[in-house]
């Protein structure tokens, strides 16, 4: 009995590794197949990644997206989630709702509404309607963080600076924001990490200039290659740094 | 300062989010709704009030079948995902010391952060006739010649739940470790086992998490096309990949839309179905 739980954790962990581990590995895989038996290790696969002018486009465009997308959504979040959280306004619970309401809804059916509306307007699809499709999935997300994050606390300091004579912007920028940092840099990171990711929006919204997930797609219509695993093991690596940046920076410090 | 001002002022912080919304989530949702009422001539848009995008819904095979297809994956990936999460997470709750739970939670779930065409692709490479799976069990003589797991109904389920057991264990944990041991000790003084303990008293406490995690499980795999896509493969088109489908080769915007209400329209009963022990917040 003592023996069972253990077992059974390795067994997870290994059903949750194998998928991860064996991109890795056959990223170095010395050979054109990346499957057994392993060759290697080699390097090849990455300079050839390197040597990709199409990828390599693609890994800025994803890279510009999601810190522009994710900037975009956090000041529009901190803004409504401060307008809402220090102002009483009616129909707040209306608005806060509305605000949250793009969560519930699957990234294909938003990146398909606004294919609708953009075609129909007569818009081209570019990198820029990406973003905008981005900033209307992570909105939600750093809204809700930010707002869960301001609490009574921080309102007696707004108002102590208010009576000391600081003015609105003043209070905004020297006190809400210091003190709700490590909210607006959790938003942040989880935007910058989800619109990296995601697919089916930048998929259906671009055309010519495309991110990394899409190229990385029109790639795997070509079948299994190491190339697409040594992007793979790239594309895993800034996620896990990022989330690793956020387990370390932002709430490590909030524990007591 | 007036109330009337600071009133003002609260509309100037809301305002930009909710403009934003409106018009990139609100407007193309409504648009979306009446397109799925127009139709489709040729190639030329006929907006009016029209079911017959529902009516084709209903009368193609093709059509209604993936919305079994889908449903019925979606609910083996639910039910499968949270009977192998929960273990887990009670394991790093219960059983693995303290100090070391938040970096055992870290590592369970970090492959939850590769992309999802990546997570996709790497179980293709696990499932492929060459194979990781295919060349493990030739090579102990469980099969003599490589099976078939790629481009079927079994990987895409596979795929799902792996990324499903991640985000559940998360939940689920967070429930479990809300929990006061208080809870615990007393059913065992009590001479509760350790199954009646789970059955009558953690279970119970930790069901409304298990029932948001399972609906969220619910909303985002019913709504993925990368995942059947790469894994299932044309076997069997799921919802998503029907609506892929008409927005390709046939840009069919109208049938599409009504699609995509349909889909929702299950989520939304999917939810009053749940809602009773839904806690969103609790996330």
């Amino acid at each position: 009995m003592r023996v069972l739980p253990w077992l059974y954790f390795v067994l997870a962990f290994a059903f949750i590794y194998l998928p991860v581990g064996t991109l890795v590995l056959f990223s170095f895989q010395d050979g054109i197949l990346p499957v057994p038996p392993f060759n290697g290790p080699s390097l090849r696969w990455y300079s050839e990644v390197a040597a990709d002018d199409d990828l390599i486009s693609a890994l800025a465009n994803s890279l510009l997206i999601a810190t522009a997308s994710s900037a975009v959504a956090v000041v529009l979040g901190f803004c409504a989630a401060y307008g809402l959280a220090r102002h009483v306004l009616p129909g707040s619970v209306f608005m806060r709702g509305l605000l949250i309401a793009p969560l519930t809804v699957s990234y294909l059916i938003i990146g398909l509404g606004l294919l609708i509306v953009l075609t129909r307007a007569g818009l081209g699809l570019s990198l820029l309607t990406v973003a905008i499709g981005h900033v209307v999935i992570n909105l939600p997300l750093a809204f809700a963080i930010i707002y869960a994050s301001m609490g009574a606390q921080q309102q007696n300091a707004e108002r102590a600076a208010r009576d000391l004579g600081a003015g609105e912007a003043q209070v905004v920028w020297l006190v809400t924001v210091p003190m709700v940092l490590p909210a607006i840099a959790a938003a942040f990171f989880l935007s910058v990490t989800f619109s990296w990711d995601e697919f089916i929006i930048a998929f259906l919204l671009t055309r010519f200039d495309v991110t990394l997930p899409v190229e990385i797609w029109s790639l795997l219509r070509s079948g299994l290659s190491p190339r697409l695993n040594a992007v793979g093991s790239l594309v895993f690596l800034v996620s896990v740094t990022a989330v690793i940046l956020l387990e370390l920076f932002v709430f490590r410090k909030r524990r007591p | 300062m007036t109330n009337g001002g600071q009133s003002l002022q609260g509309w100037g912080f809301v305002t930009p989010a909710l403009l934003w919304t409106i018009a990139f989530f609100v407007v193309p949702f409504l648009v979306m709704g009446a397109m799925s009422l127009a139709t489709l001539e040729g190639r030329t848009l006929i907006w009016g009030v029209s079911l017959s995008n529902y009516a084709e819904i209903a009368e193609k095979a093709y059509i209604w079948r993936a919305f079994l297809v889908s449903l019925e994956i979606t609910l083996t990936v639910t039910v499968v995902s949270v009977l192998l999460a929960y273990p887990l997470a009670w394991i790093i709750a219960f059983r693995v010391p303290a100090e070391w739970q938040r970096l055992a939670l870290l590592l369970a779930v970090l492959p939850f952060w590769t992309s999802y065409v990546v997570r996709s692709y790497a179980w293709l490479l696990v499932l492929a006739r060459e194979g990781m799976i295919n060349q493990a069990m030739l090579g102990i003589g469980l099969i003599s010649e490589p099976i078939t797991l790629a481009n079927t109904r079994f990987a895409t389920v596979t795929g799902f739940v792996h990324f499903f057991v991640m985000l559940l264990t998360l939940t689920i944990y967070a429930n479990l470790i809300q929990l006061s041991p208080n809870y615990r000790r007393a059913a065992m003084d009590l001479g509760a086992s350790a199954f009646q303990t789970f059955r009558y008293v953690i279970l119970p406490l930790t069901l409304p998490g298990v029932v948001t995690g399972a609906f969220l499980t619910f909303v985002l795999c019913i709504g993925d096309y990368v995942t059947p896509q790469i894994l299932g493969g044309n076997s069997e088109l799921t919802v998503p990949q029907v609506i892929m489908v008409q927005l390709g080769r046939r840009a069919d915007f109208p049938l599409a839309s009504a699609l995509a209400i349909a889909l929702m329209a299950i989520v939304t009963l999917a939810y009053i179905f749940s809602a009773r022990w839904l806690r969103l917040d609790r996330l």
